[in-house]
């Protein structure tokens, strides 16, 4: 065996050594030590998150491929891993306060857990053929089960582990017995490229990557796979629904779009792409209405954010009907905002949640009196999932919208578009329960701890300022590849 | 550094200086100064303007700037430039932005986010009339309308919440007409293979070129409904009454000033201009659509009693009459819609400052609870009458002006579409009389209705400020109409030749 194949994946193995690092760091500190525990880990995954950004810097071959092509990497699996550990890091930085007062016992199965779905996730974006797509899902679905039951003291978190390990069990099996229809039909083949050469759209082959498409939508949560979704993020201590709705989603996106282009179209007969375009279309529309549809209706705001994370998921689906580069490129910048808004909004709820209890939007009211930072944060992240611009939603939403339209989806932009409206409307009620309600007990007066100051701080620039530095977006799409 | 630019930064500077000042007193002066600023700025840009004209310079748009902002896939340039139709409309904002700020003044509550959502507006005003781009366009468009939540929801009365998101989100809607128009618009605005733009000269250049005739029917309908939503078209015209009763006096005169004209502007500058022939073919759905909004809004404001309603629909009536015109397509008319923009935008806001001014005093705007205030409070009274006379057309005032060069010019169509339609319209004038004469009889001359109304005071400083400053305004337009008509008359020559 050629132990230097292991470079390409250098991505990976620092993943790895952070892993093994903090598994035995955890074993080696007394228990007196075990406070230093939680900066180490933060220091260390930061490192990482550093040295990833190093790698991603040079410019790569565009087929770096390792083990035979079963592991495929290039600028855009990069970027798209930097973001993930960015947000990961994120992550880390809200929990803080969470994981010293909450989670004390837990602490290190916190960091580790997380770190092992993200080893996942590396995988399942670096898939060059199905088996090491599936592990790597699998590798990333297992521990967040966990994840989600990691509040052991209260009910919701285990039903909601109990929720999500059920549903995902059952859909990886309907996934799986989707692959090895396809191993039957495409010539004894798992690689993507193999596939690719032997699918000619038969019912049978289609029937066989409807299978498997099932089992993705239900890890980016698209509808009819969608019923777990906010259960699972109202039970989950708050820290890790954030986690689960940006990184979990944007990495299985990826991996989605990557399979249909990489094994399930052919650039030189088009209407096999036809095939499933169709069914995204539709799975497209019925997202997003659903999604948007039953979040007016929560007072919750994690269920809210759950419904709303689903239509958001809809929408990042638009850059793969698209199936050109600049619908790649549309799609991981989608991620990369979405990732900034959705963290900033999560931040808000997890510190107020840390110290009152309160997650209703009733609860909201009057906020701005007392806490008007907070209050701004939230409005912030409101109005940049909602599209307003000039704040980064605006942006990201604008070019994924170009990016179908491009292949002329009008229809489905207009669609889309009409609801951003309704999505508007439930985004519009957070801002008015902090602005413009009053409240006889607002939420007291909070003084957040300085790491999720840190991390509020650093999604609030990144909503504002993240659409005005175009050299990002330009060089997303520089690196990025259609079918 | 472009000077039209300023028009976006000086309001932004203003933002930061308000956020970074707390006394009330420090707040009003950085409004006060700096509206000025931008007033004094608009008047010069319009004096240099035509001096540059009568030197000689015959480019379409002048001051012109461009900054690639994205590149590759979205070709996103920052341009600026002017015509002489929006030199008209940068003149329009910044008298009622500056003259919105005096009014304001009476605001108790939360002052300073009151000014920043204030200024977040008039950004997007500003930015959008100085813009030769399609994505900056939709961009300033949209910053101008969010704000509106927030003002209204936060600083309104009545039924604000309610209004606030019923105004928000059809005008939101209008915009998601207008994106489908706007992404059809720019992948058509080249050969195949080359890349496109957002420049709005250069798609008038290419559009009809590369966008089968069949879909520019389809993206000018889109655009069209986008923007009057903006301009309260028929039927999408309910967001305006229940929106401008409810907001602050000052979010109302921007709103009913300002803000509807992007919608006029924005119909006439995208989609009729980058799409004459579809427009032409179109132009008799639009016509039946405006000409309901004129007479029904006039009829509307006839039964109405609470003051704000009136004027609302009112505004829905010249709105109406702004797009009627412009889809007449000749100079006359056009230029026409443009001077009605001007002078609905300056009496509209004397209206609702009035109105604000009155209502904070008697606590009611229901005409049938008023009466006698002429004696009460003559200087308002007086202003009161100033307007209404403006809105009805007399000769003089700025109203006559425009409604002249629109029926003038409607009817120079001779065929009976065109000719039934313009005397549907001119019959609004008459009604207009109706309503407003209406008002001043019962409200201002007749018996007084509640005698506490009797010890109530007169305007104070800023008001006076707002009110004289919109009348002299008016007055100059209806005075001396001819630099400002022929300014947007030059300036439509090259464009009523594509139609």
């Amino acid at each position: 065996m050629d132990y230097s194949q292991f470079l390409v994946m250098q991505h990976e193995v620092s993943l790895a050594g952070v892993l093994i690092l903090l598994l035995l760091s955890d074993l080696i500190l007394g228990e007196k030590s075990k406070r230093c525990f939680q900066p180490l880990a933060i220091l260390i995954f930061a490192l990482h998150t550093i040295y990833g950004f190093y790698l991603g810097c040079e410019t790569l071959p565009s087929s770096n491929t390792a083990f035979a092509g079963m592991y495929l990497t290039s600028n855009i699996h990069m970027f798209l891993k930097n973001i993930l550990d960015f947000g990961t890091l994120i992550v880390f930085f809200l929990s803080y306060e969470w994981n010293q007062t909450t989670n004390k016992e837990n602490i290190a199965e916190f960091y580790l857990l997380t770190i092992s779905t993200l080893f996942g996730m590396y995988l399942m974006i670096s898939a060059g053929d199905f088996l090491l797509f599936y592990l790597g899902l699998e590798t990333a679905s297992i521990p967040m089960a966990t994840l989600v039951a990691l509040d052991k003291k209260k009910k919701v978190s285990a039903e909601a582990g109990a929720k999500y390990i059920l549903t995902a069990a059952f859909s990886s099996g309907v996934m799986l017995f989707g692959i090895s229809l396809i191993y039957g039909s495409c010539g004894g083949s798992l690689y993507f490229a193999d596939v690719a050469n032997n699918f000619a759209g038969e019912k049978f082959q289609v029937m066989a990557m409807i299978f498997f498409m099932a089992g993705l939508c239900f890890k980016i949560s698209l509808v009819p796979f969608h019923l777990w979704t906010a259960d699972t993020y109202e039970g989950a201590p708050t820290p890790v629904s954030a986690y689960l709705s940006v990184m979990s989603k944007g990495a299985a996106a990826f991996a989605f779009m990557c399979i249909l282009w990489k094994a399930f179209s052919c650039s030189s007969a088009p209407e096999i792409s036809e095939s499933w375009k169709n069914i995204i279309w539709w799975i497209i529309v019925i997202t997003i209405t659903v999604g948007n549809i039953f979040a007016i209706r929560q007072n919750n705001l994690k269920r809210f954010l759950a419904f709303s994370s689903i239509s958001q998921a809809g929408y990042i689906m638009l850059g793969v009907i698209a199936g050109t580069d600049n619908g790649m490129g549309s799609m991981i910048y989608y991620i990369l905002v979405y990732l900034f808004t959705n963290l900033a909004a999560f931040g808000v709820i997890s510190d107020i949640e840390n110290q009152t209890g309160k997650v209703n939007r009733d609860d909201y009211n009057g906020l701005y009196s007392t806490n008007p930072r907070l209050a701004v944060v939230m409005m912030l992240a409101m109005f940049s999932l909602g599209g307003i611009p000039p704040f980064a939603g605006f942006f990201s939403k604008f070019f994924i919208f170009a990016a179908a339209a491009e292949q002329g989806e009008y229809l489905l932009v207009f669609l889309a578009l009409a609801n951003t409206i309704i999505s508007l409307f439930y985004y519009l009620l957070v801002v008015k329960a902090m602005f413009i309600n009053h409240s006889d007990t607002p939420i007291v007066t909070i003084k957040s701890d300085k790491m999720s100051l840190l991390a509020l701080t650093v999604c609030t620039i990144g909503v504002v300022v993240l659409g005005f530095i175009s050299p990002l977006y330009e060089s997303i799409i520089h690196w990025s590849f259609g079918i | 550094m472009n000077i039209l630019s300023l028009f976006v930064i000086i309001p932004v500077v203003m933002m930061v200086l308000l956020f970074l000042e707390n006394s009330k007193k420090a707040i009003r002066a950085t409004m006060a100064t700096g509206s000025s600023l931008m007033v004094i700025l608009a008047f010069y840009i319009a004096y240099s303007f035509l001096t540059q004209r009568q030197a000689g310079a015959d480019a379409a748009y002048l001051f012109t700037a461009s900054q690639v902002w994205y590149q590759g896939f979205l070709n996103i340039n920052y341009s600026v430039g002017i015509d002489g139709i929006s030199v008209a409309m940068l003149l329009l904002s910044s008298i009622v932005v500056m003259t919105g700020s005096f009014a304001s003044f009476a605001i108790e509550d939360q002052t300073k986010e009151y000014y920043l959502w204030f200024l977040m507006l008039s950004i997007g005003v500003f930015g959008f009339f100085i813009s030769i781009n399609l994505f900056t366009m939709v961009l300033f468009y949209e910053v101008a309308l969010i704000p509106m939540y927030l003002l209204i929801g936060h600083w309104g009365t009545g039924p604000k919440e309610y209004a606030a998101m019923k105004l928000t989100l059809m005008l939101m809607g209008g915009s998601a007409f207008l994106m489908v128009g706007v992404f059809g618009i720019y992948f058509h605005s080249a050969a195949p293979g080359q890349p496109y733009t957002f420049e709005v000269q250069e798609i008038a250049k290419n559009l009809s070129l590369y966008m089968p005739i069949n879909m520019q029917h389809v993206f000018f309908a889109l655009t069209f409904i986008g923007f009057g939503v903006l301009g309260a078209m028929f039927p999408f015209h309910t967001w305006s009454p229940d929106g401008h009763a409810s907001a602050p006096t000052a979010v109302s005169m921007l709103h009913a000033g300002v803000l509807m004209k992007l919608g006029g502007y924005g119909c006439f500058r995208v989609a009729m201009c980058l799409m004459p022939q579809a427009s032409d073919d179109l132009a008799w759905v639009f016509i039946i659509l405006t000409g309901t909004s004129v007479f029904y809004g006039a009829y509307s404001a006839c039964v109405q009693n609470d003051l704000k309603y009136i004027n609302a629909y009112s505004s829905v009536s010249h709105c109406g009459m702004v797009l009627f015109a412009l889809l007449m397509m000749n100079k006359t008319a056009m230029t026409g819609a443009f001077l009605q923009m001007l002078s609905h935008g300056l009496m509209t806001a004397l209206f609702f400052c009035l109105i604000g001014s009155i209502y904070g005093r008697t606590h009611t705007r229901d005409i049938r609870l008023m009466g006698g205030m002429m004696k009460i409070m003559p200087v308002l009274g007086v202003c009161y009458v100033i307007a209404g006379l403006a809105s009805l057309g007399l000769p003089g005032l700025s109203g006559f002006v425009a409604e002249m060069n629109i029926f003038v010019g409607s009817f120079e169509h001779p065929d009976m579409f065109h000719r039934v339609f313009t005397i549907l319209a001119c019959t609004s004038i008459v009604i207009t009389a109706v309503y407003i004469l209406r008002v001043v009889g019962k409200m201002l001359f007749g018996p007084v209705q509640d005698p506490h109304h009797l010890t109530l005071t007169d305007a104070v400083w800023w008001e006076k400020v707002a009110a004289f400053g919109l009348i002299i305004s008016i007055a100059i337009i209806g005075l001396y109409p001819l630099w400002i008509s022929n300014m947007i008359g030059n300036s439509l020559d090259a464009i009523v030749k594509l139609f």
